[in-house]
């Protein structure tokens, strides 16, 4: 974890278009789905990567709940993390807005940014549909 | 090609020892390493020493140097750092520079302080094994990260928290004996469904402990210990290792490890040996979870039957594959940087008829160790054959 105050070009951008309902992945030619920071396609080499809109909603393919954090999640805990399927990519983010018990497989959700309650450095979340 | 020996071997025990600098945990190792070998430091070429996080328990980065100081070595020293696999792909370029011809005897092994960072500074600690903008940022602990691959087997394949239960009830078992060993203790299924929680499914006797130690080993080419007469009958016959990418969510599969099927396809035929001739193996469990999934990347057993095979007594100490005698990282402990070259260790001891549990591999001639970083984003897996 970082504790400056200095961006991280590329990821931070990333979560400024996602506040902004403007989530993005990068694509290149050959249709391969990835999450920047990236000049390379971990897939195929290709170097020319577009940034495409994300769908709006992904599914739910795993998830745990955490009750043991690291320090930077210590008031947070216990969370739901989960790897939810947005189609060109998979995304990991922290579940909110729902009881972390009622987390399952399956379940639609947008991509929602959210805050640490411990650090309030901002989160990648996912909100249920 | 040179033929791979395992000269000598060397462990501290692994435990609870937070004051103990690393160059002290792995000066012990290396002594008893060297003493086992019966070669002297003068001539060793090299020594390739792994470490994951001692920059962050020690303040200390630029280990080589340091450790070959330690150890009384004279030679040019690196470290190798690839999270919980560190010391595995230490082993790895080890036997890749003995059989070259590059070097005769190389000294190779780990260390690792953790327990003075206290439980919270090791969770962050061992995070960073994790890409650290897309799911240490998102609040994925390491735990969480292996919780996730088991929630989605359960998902895929089926099985419940109580066939992971069984794994943990089995590697304690196997660790009574091992005096090095972190826990010595027996535990019951029942224990392991009413520990607390740690990242649902897996709670706390699910997980390998926070743990001090040093593993070392000395290499030498079989040239070597034939002109020194030395008592080596183990060698290292097959070397593998994969990749892949970096995040959980990334990966093709999120409940199997490709990477380590890769360095197992890989080791296999190196050695010229089939999974069906492993006879036991040594894997890397950090979770309970860990051990189904390497067993199955082994190719030990088949995809989605990993879960119930502790629970079927299929590899138990007197099942038809034992993994983990030593008592696996869950009970003989995780020194992170050690792991991989201890796990070369307890290889070498059962086939030498040396270890506490040798008598449960009688006649044994191969045994595998299974060294896994991250997610197993990377993965080391080495044959081990008991040479004629
Ligand atoms: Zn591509």
């Amino acid at each position: 974890m970082s504790d400056s105050e200095t961006r991280d070009a590329g990821f931070d951008e990333w979560l400024d278009a996602a506040e902004e309902d403007r989530a993005y992945y990068l694509a290149c030619p050959n249709d391969h789905g990835s999450l920047p920071p990236r000049r390379v396609c971990p897939d195929c080499g290709a170097t020319e990567l577009e940034d495409l809109e994300l769908p709006d909603s992904g599914e739910i393919q795993t998830f745990t709940v955490t009750h043991v954090p690291t320090p930077a999640f210590e008031e947070d805990a216990p969370y739901a993390t989960a790897i939810a399927n947005f189609g060109p990519v998979r995304i990991t983010g922290q579940v909110v807005g729902i009881d972390p018990a009622d987390v399952e497989t399956g379940l639609e959700v947008e991509i929602e940014v959210t805050v640490s309650e411990t650090t309030g450095e901002r989160v990648l979340g996912f909100s249920p549909v | 090609m040179s033929d791979v020996r395992v000269a000598g071997v060397g462990l501290t025990p692994f435990g609870n020892a937070p004051e103990r600098t690393s160059r002290d945990l792995f000066a012990e190792a290396s002594i008893t390493a060297f003493e086992d070998s019966g070669v002297p430091r003068d001539d060793v070429d090299a020594l390739l020493y792994g470490n994951f996080m001692g920059e962050l328990s020690e303040h200390q980065g630029h280990h080589g140097p340091l450790m070959a100081e330690a150890a009384g070595v004279r030679a040019p020293a690196t470290r190798y750092e690839s999270a919980c696999a560190s010391s595995g792909t230490a082993v790895r370029d080890a036997v890749m520079r003995i059989r070259n011809g590059e070097d005769d005897v190389i000294l190779v092994g780990g260390a690792e302080r953790m327990t003075n960072l206290g439980t919270a500074g090791a969770t962050e600690a061992l995070a960073i094994a994790a890409d650290d903008l897309w799911e240490v940022r998102a609040g994925m602990t390491f735990p969480g990260a292996y919780a996730l691959m088991a929630q989605a087997y359960f998902d895929e394949y089926g099985g419940e928290h109580e066939d992971l239960a069984h794994v943990a009830v089995k590697n304690h078992e196997n660790a009574l004996n091992n005096e090095k060993a972190q826990y010595q203790s027996a535990i019951e299924v029942s224990d392991v469904l009413e520990a607390p929680q740690v990242s649902s499914p897996l709670g706390l006797y699910d997980s390998c402990p926070i743990s001090d130690g040093a593993a070392a080993v000395v290499l030498t080419s079989e040239e070597y210990a034939e002109e020194h007469g030395l008592e080596a009958p183990v060698s290292i016959s097959g070397t593998g290792q994969g990749g892949d990418r970096m995040a959980l969510h990334d990966r093709e599969y999120l409940a199997r490890s490709p990477a380590a099927r890769e360095a197992s396809d890989e080791a296999y035929a190196d050695a010229g040996v089939d999974p069906a001739d492993v006879d036991f193996a040594e894997v890397h469990d950090c979770f309970t979870i860990a051990e189904v999934l390497a067993i199955e990347s082994l190719d030990l057993f088949p995809i989605g039957e990993g879960v119930s095979a502790a629970r079927d007594g299929r590899t138990t100490a007197d099942g038809e594959t034992p993994i983990n005698l030593s008592g696996g990282l869950k009970a003989k402990g995780h020194p992170v940087g050690a792991t991989g070259a201890s796990q070369i260790a307890e290889v070498t001891k059962l086939l030498s008829g040396k270890h506490p549990n040798s008598e449960f591999v009688e006649g044994a001639t191969t045994g595998v160790a299974h060294n896994a970083g991250g997610t197993v984003a990377s993965a080391t897996v080495h044959v081990l054959e008991v040479s004629e």
